[in-house]
């Protein structure tokens, strides 16, 4: 589904990513972990076309198609969802009104109709109950005075109405207390089918214990330095990455 | 980021739809000021000699005025003497009077304003007036059987002349400044409403005003008379062809409200704006005011102001009657090179008089957009509350966004409250939205109606729907 080759990427003139190469099966459930500063949200944010970075090299192949030639809202549509770490506030724009700009530009991208507002709202009512949102969520200005935990809620259900192919999740966990991490990576599983992949971007092996991945990347000064099965993470738990920076 | 600022500019780049110019034969008096253009105005409507007086009174204290230069505004000298103050439609020769051309229906119905009636009275009467004069107003007969005078202003003063005389003038005064003298010196058509004793108008009334002869000015006047405890709900509506050179418009809206009564006053105002580079364009030079003179009498303004190359424009309130009460609701967005200097006047004079006001002001481009307004207690006002709300969104680097709020307090029972917030659109808004799967140009639309929600909904249905879509237009490729 995703191939990532030799990927470079900077901002602002300054190298993140130097090398990544990764490949991503549909089904799949993927672990990106590493410490901080080591390139995992700048490798979301160039998944999903962020203008502030640039690619300088390498080559990025999703569902046979050339993913860096995509506009970001190409990419979106084409089923690429980013579950940001810090969701940005919207003042004035409701969810609902949000939410319907979105799916209905994703179904003219498949060249169906606009949805209807009966069925719209069904929807929205129905993918709530994933993550458990309150309907006065839903009725607010996208993230306006939200909580950190409401925040990546909202997320997940945009998640849900959204039904991507690929989901990334940029530090899904992080400000969320042990209730809310539970409903959230709950909605992630019960949106888990075998056409679809994940990809978790975490510092902590906190979120995986929810989120079971198959495989675990070590992601440390812009290039993948490790990859194992889901012992890694326990692993690193244990250890910490001093280990395999020495080792890199 | 320069990515994403060259899309915004892109989106903020919006074409103006009804730049077209009518083909159809116009009579046009020669350009130029003096007494004898005004008799000659005058005698072309068939006036009553007061009606003349007037205009001449207006034009020899015109005579002695200077434009203003308080406003933020960057206006080029005007030459009066190179305007032309009266053109007209030539009526062909018809069967019936009524007939209107249909080259000029056409014309309309390419603005969408409907001149045909329906049997029921719903929906959204028209007067609508083309340069100088009106040429139909729909529902006129059936408003009537409710004693509901809904007309242009010209037949007004041939059928009212007693209204007229008793009202014109008499809120906005011929004095009152150099637009307002200039207009009535030469105003050539416009609207009257008449809605009587305990009447509730059961549709929308309207004018759309057009400018299509070129070189010309449109100098029109609405009156609205509400008597007690009547409700009218009026919409104003305008827009002219695409032209190199710049048009003047400068127009006076009257409104007095009796007793417990209500108007309601929505302009969706699109005059051309000039091009990308600020080139041509409509000075909107206009002077509305409404005498809450009842009690318990209430004026609402609603404005929602797309167009002009520059807007100088003040809709405001007298709150005469004890418990009267005044509401102002503006959305301003200028984009390009556009300049508005626009807000409002509360004179609060009753006991208990309440006024409200919630200005959005949208900058785009290389535009200036400020917010003036004034709320004044006098001394006897005992009671009296206002609440202003002026907000500022800044799609570009290059635009201004300016707040000038006054206020004048006598009384010490008086409260009052201002609030006002600057933002910007944020790239990374933006990118949230694309990320969605929302294009960066639907991004904008939904970001700026939603902040210009709380006035938008202020306007009658008719209205809401495609002034929604205007600001979305009107701001295509602007953000930078």
């Amino acid at each position: 589904m995703l191939e990532i080759k030799n990927l470079y990427a900077r901002i602002n003139g300054k190298e993140i990513l130097k090398g990544i190469n990764l490949s991503v099966k549909k089904g799949e459930v993927h672990a990106i972990m590493g410490p901080n500063g080591s390139g995992k949200s700048t490798l979301s944010s160039v998944l999903v076309g962020n203008p502030a970075f640039e690619v300088t090299k390498g080559e990025v192949i999703y569902e046979g198609k050339n993913l860096l030639k995509l506009s970001p809202e190409d990419r979106s549509r084409e089923g690429i969802f980013l579950s940001f770490q810090y969701p940005v506030e919207i003042p004035g724009v409701s969810m609902v009104n949000f939410m319907r700009a979105a799916v209905n530009e994703h179904r003219k991208y498949k060249g169906n109709e606009p949805v209807s507002a009966t069925e719209f709202l069904k929807l929205m009512r129905e993918k709530r109950a994933v993550v458990e949102l309150d309907n006065k969520l839903a009725g607010r200005s996208v993230n306006e005075g939200f909580s950190g935990g409401e925040k990546k809620r909202n997320e997940i259900f945009q998640m849900a109405m959204l039904e991507p192919k690929l989901a990334i999740l940029d530090e899904t966990d992080s400000g969320l207390d042990i209730d809310a991490l539970r409903i959230v990576a709950g909605g992630v599983n019960k949106l888990k089918t075998k056409e679809n992949a994940t990809i978790v971007i975490t510092h902590y092996q906190r979120l995986l214990e929810y989120i079971k991945p198959d495989i675990v990347h070590v992601l440390y000064q812009g290039r993948i330095i490790k990859t194992a099965g889901p012992e890694l993470a326990l692993e690193l738990e244990e250890k910490g990455y001093d280990w395999l920076k020495t080792e890199a | 980021m320069q990515d994403s600022n060259a899309i915004i500019d892109e989106v903020t780049r919006g074409d103006y739809k009804y730049g077209f110019v009518t083909d159809i034969d116009t009579e046009v008096i020669h350009k130029g000021l003096n007494e004898d253009v005004i008799r000659l105005i005058s005698a072309k409507k068939n006036e009553p000699a007061w009606l003349l007086d007037f205009r001449l009174k207006a034009y020899h204290y015109w005579l002695t005025m200077e434009m203003p230069g308080w406003a933020h505004l960057n206006i080029p000298t005007i030459n009066y003497g190179d305007i032309i103050y009266y053109a007209a439609p030539r009526k062909k020769a018809a069967k019936n009077l009524d007939d209107v051309d249909p080259e000029l229906l056409k014309t309309f119905d390419k603005l969408g304003i409907p001149l045909g009636e329906r049997k029921h009275l719903t929906g959204m009467a028209v007067d609508a007036v083309m340069d100088s004069v009106s040429v139909k107003t729909t529902y006129k007969d059936s408003l009537a059987e409710k004693g509901i005078i809904f007309s242009s202003f010209s037949e007004a003063v041939q059928h009212h002349p007693d209204l007229i005389q008793e009202y014109m003038g008499s809120v906005v005064s011929y004095r009152d400044n150099f637009f307002a003298a200039l207009n009535s010196a030469v105003f050539s058509d416009g609207s009257f409403v008449y809605i009587p004793k305990g009447v509730r108008c059961p549709m929308e009334l309207s004018t759309y005003f057009r400018i299509n002869a070129a070189n010309t000015g449109q100098f029109e006047r609405t009156l609205i008379v509400a008597d007690d405890e009547s409700y009218v709900s009026y919409l104003e509506g305008c827009t002219a062809p695409m032209r190199d050179e710049n048009q003047l418009h400068a127009a006076i809206v009257e409104i007095v409200a009796k007793e417990q009564a209500e108007v309601k006053y929505s302009t969706v105002q699109n005059w051309y704006p000039g091009d990308k580079e600020g080139k041509g364009g409509i000075y909107n030079f206009v002077t509305k005011r409404g005498l809450c003179e009842g009690k318990g009498s209430k004026i609402s303004w609603t404005q929602v102001e797309t167009g002009s190359a520059i807007t100088w424009k003040y809709p405001s309130c007298i709150l005469a009657g004890d418990d009267s009460a005044g509401e102002f609701y503006s959305v301003a967005v200028t984009n390009n090179y556009q300049q508005a200097d626009t807000g409002t006047k509360m004179i609060h004079l009753g006991r208990n008089t309440k006024s409200l006001i919630v200005s959005k002001g949208i900058s785009a481009g290389f535009s200036q957009n400020s917010y003036r307004g004034l709320v004044k207690i006098a001394a006897h006002a005992e009671g009296a509350r206002n609440h202003s709300q002026c907000d500022s969104l800044l799609l570009s680097n290059t635009c201004g966004a300016h707040t000038f709020p006054y206020a004048d307090v006598r009384n010490e029972t008086a409260i009052i409250e201002h609030e006002a917030t600057t933002s910007k659109i944020s790239e990374e808004q933006l990118f949230y939205c694309n990320q969605r799967g929302i294009s960066t140009e639907e991004a904008v639309g939904l970001i700026v109606n939603g902040y210009a929600k709380e006035v938008m909904n202020k306007l009658p249905m008719e209205f809401a729907v495609e002034a929604q879509k205007l600001l979305a237009v009107s701001l295509e490729g602007s953000i930078g």
